[in-house]
């Protein structure tokens, strides 16, 4: 596919033209899914709190990472195609800052691959936030739950033993 | 050997830089991250036991327990928070 599988760029995205490209001319596709992540104002509790966000990634690793999981996404099921679109840099609350989408013949294959994705980029694809807050910025802490995400499929992410 | 080091997020905040070249005798990130603990100076505290380091080796996620070939890229991170 002459069509990148995997972008990260500063630059918002679209994600009618993502899926149109993803699917285009394709008539074995049935089903689409897909998956926007957005800047929350609050992290956590109800009070909104973070200003902007700053988002640093490993150049090189981000893009080797994403496609690995895709290559591994297309192992465990049965879809045809995947896109995945990251934002680095200055976000503020309402931007868009991941895209995800999927296509398979039938829904169930495509949801399954789009959440199997998401729990992957969440723990091992290397970006890293900062906040912007009125106490000042800070980095955002991993959560445990997103381990315990992927460790449903049967992935005990390497991080995990690292720890310590 | 001669090995690249970089730094992310955090981990870069502390050591003050996010790249460094290194002559190092040291055959595995467990060996390497020690090394770095050693020496003295800026941010070696935020790679101690006990606190959560990631590492990467030739840009895959790599356990300590990975050896170091020449010219290698070592990485060190804090767990990572995309999506």
């Amino acid at each position: 596919m002459a069509h990148p599988r995997v972008s990260i760029q500063t630059q918002d995205f679209d994600l009618s033209d993502e899926v149109a490209r993803l699917r285009a001319s394709d008539k074995r596709v049935g089903a689409v899914c897909s998956f926007v992540g957005t800047v929350r104002d609050r992290n956590g509790g109800a009070d909104p709190s973070v200003q902007s966000m700053e988002l640093e990634h490993y150049p090189g690793m981000t893009e080797k990472s994403i496609e690995a999981m895709i290559d591994e996404a297309h192992k465990r099921f049965d879809i045809f195609g995947a896109r995945v679109v990251h934002r680095v840099g200055l976000l503020q609350p309402l931007d868009q800052i991941v895209l995800l989408a999927v296509t398979s013949a039938h829904r169930g294959e495509s949801f399954k691959a789009c959440e199997f994705l998401m729990d992957y980029l969440k723990t091992q694809a290397p970006f890293w936030k900062k906040e912007q807050t009125p106490d000042g910025a800070h980095w955002v802490d991993a959560r445990v739950s997103d381990d315990a995400a992927l460790a449903r499929w049967g992935i005990d992410g390497v991080s995990s033993s690292n720890a310590g | 050997m001669k090995v690249t080091i970089r730094y992310f997020a955090s981990i870069r905040e502390a050591m003050g830089t996010g790249s460094e070249s290194l002559n190092t005798a040291s055959t595995s990130l467990a060996q390497l991250r020690d090394e770095l603990i050693a020496r003295p100076g800026a941010g070696s505290e935020f790679l101690a036991r006990g606190r959560a380091v990631r590492m990467a080796l030739n840009q895959v996620m790599s356990d300590e327990s990975a050896a170091l070939t020449e010219d290698c890229e070592v990485a060190f991170f804090p767990p990572v928070t995309g999506g």
